[in-house]
């Protein structure tokens, strides 16, 4: 009995404690003022120049913080330690945020700049109106080869990866959307299929494709091209555009027939409390010539039309990142498929990862 | 002094309430919850109805299975090596120490070794051999998860042949015994507590390796960790992955029991 009372007291003692530290976290963390704009981004995701200039300009006070994934980005804010006045979340976390009200709906007379935005890139299913969140960048999934062993029209098409001459060799991002995403577009059918006869199809169709995976794996694809240990990987232009910087022999192609399309977009999460100097921020990189800045820096696809005249031609006519016309038409946002078929596309999936031999 | 023993239990209590009993209390009420936080059956229809999860289960075992078979062949004799040498607190050390780094920058290093690029090719290319794909392939895996769980075969069957007495062995020869008897009828059943034990420390991680089959494996080796974490992270089914974590657990009290079933008639 006495132990029984000494283990509850015990457990509550550590209740306590814990309670106690969390508080204590909570009042600590983060910078707090009006002056200071609590800013939570992914790694190297903006020009440091740029921060530098704002500050200077404005009179504000940047406090960046930085992610490596939308889930770990969803948990922080959630948890509300913190009081972020932006955040950069890609399209589908948008919509996971915005049911759970985790937003701020964005005053569009505030932001005078999003003028600049092409037509294209706006009213998007994950947000329409933009009634939340303002296109950051934009990019495409597509395949990244290696010119010492294919050329681009070995894989400027999704039914090409099906060659039997890729046997083993193909890296392919880890991520069901993706995996399932390649038999549907090859098939021809939306990214978005709720259609079970077409989901089955693009399952039976890629059985196949499995003998040609070498590996599916995330990040690791960057280092595994950088140093040729692979040859051909479907992976994100984002991720692309940084290997083609460290290995001149390495080409992106985004293969006819329609791609995943993605955003990543600045938010005012509804923790904020500078939400004056959040708007002001939003504006200034929405500004064409900071825009031009931040792509060239970053290397990823603006969508901020006018920035695009501050580009040099060398990246604004280069077909990897600046897609046609035409191919963009065909191009897809992934729209959240509701718990049943998110779970559809991973049974699938990992029905796929386990098929072989 | 009863008195102070109740109050220096405390922190184990609170420990294995925390950490161990709560969490699997968490683990399977959760493995009864759908998506939507009902009650409900269906997460262990789904698991024993799909021949997916029935599959992948059969693969953790074989794969777990694989490892600790060939683990054991490795650590037997190297640990009874080890009891013959002179400084063999030394030798033990050498082992133990790979076991204090981080697994993830042990595997990390094999990416680096097993690379078309990496060292073992250029040795092979050193006769002639044509590089081979070591990384994303079964051999690869096993490989080295039997790197990382090697220490912890080692370690439990060198204390058992450590605590072995030579007399009885000097006895079995006395008495008759060729070399090959003795193994068979003295050391080894004499040593098999270790062996148990060592099975126990393998068997179990084994069946959750997930890291390895992803960093490794390429993904091309799958096992119930990948669904487990796939369900956790990704389509955000707590219940079904809680429930392939029940069956995990119960897979773990299986080798227990099948492990130390005969400890009852041994010592004291």
């Amino acid at each position: 009995m006495r132990r029984l009372q000494a283990l509850l007291l015990g457990i509550v003692a550590i209740i306590l404690l814990l309670t106690g530290g969390a508080w204590f976290l909570n009042q600590s963390d983060g910078a707090k003022g009006s002056k200071i704009i609590n800013m939570y981004n992914w790694g190297d995701y903006i020009d440091p120049k740029l921060i530098t200039k704002f500050e200077k300009q404005t009179g504000y006070k940047i406090n960046y913080e930085t992610f490596d994934s939308n889930e770990a980005m969803l948990t922080k804010i959630k948890q509300g330690g913190t009081s972020y006045d932006l955040a950069v979340p890609s399209d589908y976390m948008i919509q996971k945020m915005k049911k759970a009200h985790l937003l701020k709906p964005l005053d569009q007379s505030k932001l005078p700049n999003l003028k600049y935005i092409s037509k294209d890139f706006l009213d998007q299913p994950f947000d329409r109106h933009n009634r939340y969140s303002v296109p950051y960048f934009w990019g495409t999934l597509g395949v990244v080869y290696n010119d010492k062993y294919y050329q681009a029209s070995d894989v400027n098409s999704w039914n090409k990866l099906w060659n039997p001459k890729f046997k083993g060799q193909i890296m392919f991002v880890d991520g069901a959307r993706e995996f399932m995403g390649i038999g549907l577009a090859s098939l021809g059918y939306s990214l978005n299929s709720k259609n079970d006869a077409q989901l089955n199809q693009a399952y039976n169709k890629l059985k196949s494709l499995t003998f040609n995976a070498k590996a599916i794996v995330s990040d690791e694809i960057k280092m595994y091209m950088e140093n040729e240990e692979s040859k051909v990987a479907v992976t994100y232009s984002g991720e692309a555009s940084e290997m083609l910087s460290e290995n001149s022999h390495l080409h992106y192609v985004v293969p006819n027939g329609g791609t995943n399309l993605w955003f990543d977009n600045i938010v005012i999460p509804k923790t904020s409390k500078n939400t004056k100097g959040a708007y002001a921020f939003i504006n200034f990189m929405l500004d064409p010539k900071n825009a031009a800045q931040n792509a060239e820096y970053i290397g990823y696809a603006t969508p901020n039309k006018k920035a695009l005249a501050y580009l040099p031609k060398s990246i604004t006519n280069d077909r990897q990142f600046y897609p046609s016309q035409k191919q963009m038409a065909q191009m897809e946002v992934y729209e959240d498929l509701g718990q049943k078929y998110i779970e559809k596309y991973n049974d699938l999936y990992l029905e796929l990862k386990m098929y072989r031999r | 002094m009863k008195k102070y023993n109740t109050l220096f239990a405390i922190p184990y209590f609170i420990w294995l309430v925390l950490f161990v009993i709560a969490p699997v209390i968490l683990i399977f009420g959760y493995s009864f919850l759908d998506s939507q936080g009902h009650f409900t059956l269906a997460n262990y229809a789904t698991y024993f109805a799909s021949g997916k999860y029935l599959m992948m289960t059969f693969n953790s075992v074989w794969y777990a299975f694989l490892i600790t078979l060939v683990t054991l062949i490795v650590s037997y004799p190297t640990a009874y090596f080890l009891t013959k040498l002179k400084h063999r607190d030394l030798w033990l050390l050498l082992i133990i120490l790979p076991t204090w780094i981080n697994m993830l920058l042990k595997a990390y290093a094999f990416i680096g070794i097993f690379g078309l690029h990496g060292s073992i090719n250029h040795f092979l290319q050193f006769f002639g051999l044509a590089p081979h794909q070591f990384l994303f392939t079964d051999v690869g895996f096993m490989v080295v998860a039997m790197y990382i769980q090697l220490p912890f075969m080692i370690i439990p069957i060198f204390n058992g042949l450590e605590e072995l007495d030579n007399s009885l062995i000097r006895a079995s020869r006395d008495l008759g015994a060729n070399a090959w008897q003795t193994f068979t009828k003295v050391i080894f059943p004499l040593s098999l507590e270790g062996v148990k034990s060592g099975v126990q420390a393998v068997f179990i991680p084994s069946l959750s390796f997930f890291m390895i089959t992803r960093l490794i494996g390429g993904n091309r080796v799958i096992t119930l960790g990948t669904a487990i974490e796939e369900h956790f992270l990704v389509t955000q089914n707590w219940g079904m992955g809680s429930t392939i974590g029940v069956v995990l657990i119960i897979a773990m009290f299986i080798v227990m029991a099948l492990t130390s079933e005969r400890k009852k008639g041994g010592k004291r």
